[in-house]
């Protein structure tokens, strides 16, 4: 599904990602962990496009296609969707009228009519269900005085009215309390098929113990310093990232 | 004409008018239709205002003047009609009225050279139910100076709603000057709005007076959705206890549209109430200015107002001005004003992108958010709609691009 190659990026002429291999399949959960600055949110921007962050060499197809050529909303559209880790606030733009614009635009990327109010409101009404968002909250303003735990849950609810193939979650999980982390989780599991595939950045094994990854990468510096199993995220937890400094990064 | 040649056109270095330079506005060589040329059209056969709602009694100015169309409304209970016509029919009350706004030269400039205008009388205790439409349009195949007046009488308990529509139709550059001033006795309520839908060579010079008295009610709104050179000084007055005015400014502009609002609201009584809202978004060369002005006279005690100016440029070479002011010498107040001016977030506009949203739609949904509660302050719903729909239209397609979408849906004459 995702290719990444040799991928080296930089913010106002510091590089910071210095040679990214990664490849995500369908049906995956990856894990990326790593200390700050080592690139991780660098590497989620990269991938949907932000233009704060520049791409100085290396390729990145989604489904076989150049996703670099790619605009950010084409991406959207193509199935690569980012939880934010600080949600943005937008006054006056209404939850609805803005749910409604970005799917409305993907149908009409993929050739359909806009969406029925009917059908939208219904559409609107399941995805909020799934995810436990109170009706008054996608009345209001976007994330406009949202509480830490409900922006985090605005975004996977943005994520089920989307339906991405891909979901990043850029640690979604930081500043939840133990129950909107589950319900926050809970949330992204249903929405988990045979045909998506997620990118979860954490600090936090907790995370983790929700979403059960099948590989675990650990940057450092730029690099992907090395890929295991769950257990490896479980060792980060216990012993740091100090030992991995040591060794060689996995091509 | 005494009056403005000891006082002289305003200037740049008067404070009130820094913004605008009246006296570049009145260089070009203009035409004034002293000799009373008759009107070569019906404006009521070729400007029908279609809007849904709207234009079931419309009076028309052309140029400056009033169209012998319209039906003058005489009932006793409401009059509406040429000013000529009600100097003649009522002459007491018209020299009671007429003239009684304390203005600056500009005033004494169209004073000096109106021929004729609207009055609107609302007789005691008389509620008009259906909205009193005035349409104004800018004529002439050469520069024409066009100067006109308003007269709007409220008297004690009476209730009523005014709409101004400023349109254009001719391509030559013109100017006018307007005169609005309106009474408010003793609990009445009065909804007045003016919307500027002209072009890039029309500009309007208006001074607006009110004077509330006890218990009466004002809702002002000004939108501005095209015009060239526009300039608005408002001045509203409190001499009555528990009046209160809710003023909202609406200002779409372009290309080099230079818009100045210039707006005083003097509290002289207690237990007055004024909410003002005035909003700008400036795109292209355009240039704006707001200069607002809460006065809180010493027997004004629990004055309640508040007075927020906040501004887009949404491009880089828009330019905005602006002062908030506030002057209390009252000590029991509650007072507060402030102004913002801002570009377009990217923090928010790479949001909506990341959501599938592309750019234009994201700048169309932030701009349409910026000007949507200014808009949900217009009480007259017909006028709410018609204008949220315009104003999308507006961020959608630009000036020029509205297919019939001007306000009236109108025709070229």
């Amino acid at each position: 599904m995702l290719e990444i190659r040799n991928i080296h990026a930089s913010v106002e002429g510091k590089e910071i990602l210095k040679g990214i291999n990664l490849t995500v399949k369908a049906g995956e959960v990856h894990v990326l962990m790593g200390p700050n600055g080592s690139g991780k949110s660098t590497l989620s921007n990269v991938i949907v496009g932000n233009p704060q962050y520049t791409v100085t060499a290396g390729t990145i197809t989604f489904n076989g296609r150049d996703l670099l050529a790619m605009p950010p909303e084409d991406r959207s559209h193509e199935g690569i969707f980012m939880s934010y880790q600080q949600p943005v606030e937008i006054p006056g733009v209404s939850m609805n009228n803005f749910m409604r614009a970005a799917v409305n635009a993907k149908r009409k990327y993929q050739g359909l009519p806009p969406i029925g109010g009917g059908d939208f409101l219904k559409m609107v009404k399941e995805k909020r269900e799934l995810v436990g968002l109170d009706a008054d909250l996608t009345r209001r303003s976007v994330n406009e005085g949202f509480s830490g735990g409900e922006k985090k849950r605005n975004e996977i609810f943005q994520m089920a009215m989307l339906e991405p193939q891909l979901a990043i979650l850029d640690e979604t999980d930081s500043g939840l309390d133990v129950d909107a982390l589950r319900i926050v989780a809970e949330g992204f599991n249903r929405l988990r098929t045979p045909q998506t595939a997620a990118i979860c950045i954490t600090h936090y094994q907790r995370m983790l113990d929700y979403i059960k990854p099948d590989i675990v990468h650990v940057m450092l510096d730029g690099r992907i310093m090395r890929t295991g199993g769950p257990d490896l995220a479980y060792r980060i937890e216990s012993e740091g990232f100090d030992w991995l400094k040591e060794t060689t990064p996995n091509s | 004409m005494d009056a403005l040649i000891a006082s002289g056109l305003p200037t740049k270095k008067d404070e009130r008018y820094k913004y605008t330079d009246i006296a570049a506005a009145l260089e070009p060589d203009f035409g004034l239709n002293l000799s009373r040329l008759p009107l070569s059209f019906d404006p009521r056969q070729t400007y029908r205002c279609r809007v849904p709602g709207l234009g079931s009694r419309v009076h028309y100015v052309v140029g400056d003047s009033v169209a012998e169309s319209n039906v003058i409304v005489d009932d006793g209970r409401l009059f509406v009609g040429p000013m000529v016509e009600f100097a003649q029919r009522y002459p007491d009350l018209f020299r009671a009225y007429y003239n009684k706004v304390e203005g600056d030269s500009l005033t004494a400039l169209n004073t000096m050279l109106v021929q004729d205008g609207i009055v609107i009388r609302v007789a005691k205790g008389c509620k008009v139910d259906d909205l009193l439409q005035i349409v104004n349009l800018s004529v002439g195949n050469v520069p024409m100076l066009a100067n006109r007046r308003q007269l709007i009488i409220m008297e004690q308990g009476a209730e009523a709603s005014i709409l101004c529509c400023n349109h254009s139709a001719t391509g030559c550059n013109n100017l006018a000057t307007e005169v609005v001033e309106g009474y408010l006795a003793n609990g009445s309520h009065l909804q007045y709005y003016s919307v500027e839908e002209t072009s890039d060579n029309c500009n309007l010079l208006n001074t607006t007076a009110f004077m509330q008295h006890e218990g009466s009610n004002l809702e002002y709104g000004s939108i501005t959705l095209n015009s060239g050179l526009l300039r608005r000084s408002v001045k509203i007055e409190f001499d009555g206890s528990n009046a209160q005015t809710t003023v909202s400014g609406l200002v779409l502009a372009h290309g080099t549209s230079h818009i100045d609002n210039n707006l005083l609201v003097a509290h002289n009584a207690p237990l007055c109430r004024s909410d003002i809202l005035y909003k700008y978004v400036l795109d292209g060369s355009s240039t704006g200015a707001f200069a607002g002005k809460v006065l809180v006279n010493a027997q004004a005690q629990k004055t309640d107002s508040q007075e927020t100016n906040a501004n887009l440029c949404v491009s880089p070479s828009a330019r905005m001005f602006t002062q908030p002011m506030l002057e209390i010498y009252a000590d029991d107040v509650k007072c507060n004003h402030g102004s913002t001016v801002g570009q377009l977030d990217d923090t928010a506009l790479f949001y909506m992108a990341q959501r599938g949203i592309t750019p234009e739609e994201g700048r169309l949904l932030l701009q349409q958010s910026f000007a949507w509660d200014v808009l949900q302050r217009i009480d007259l719903l017909p006028l709410r709609q018609r204008l949220i729909h315009m104003v999308e239209e507006r961020f959608r397609r630009g000036i020029g691009a509205c297919g019939d979408c001007v306000m009236c849906g109108g025709n070229e004459i």
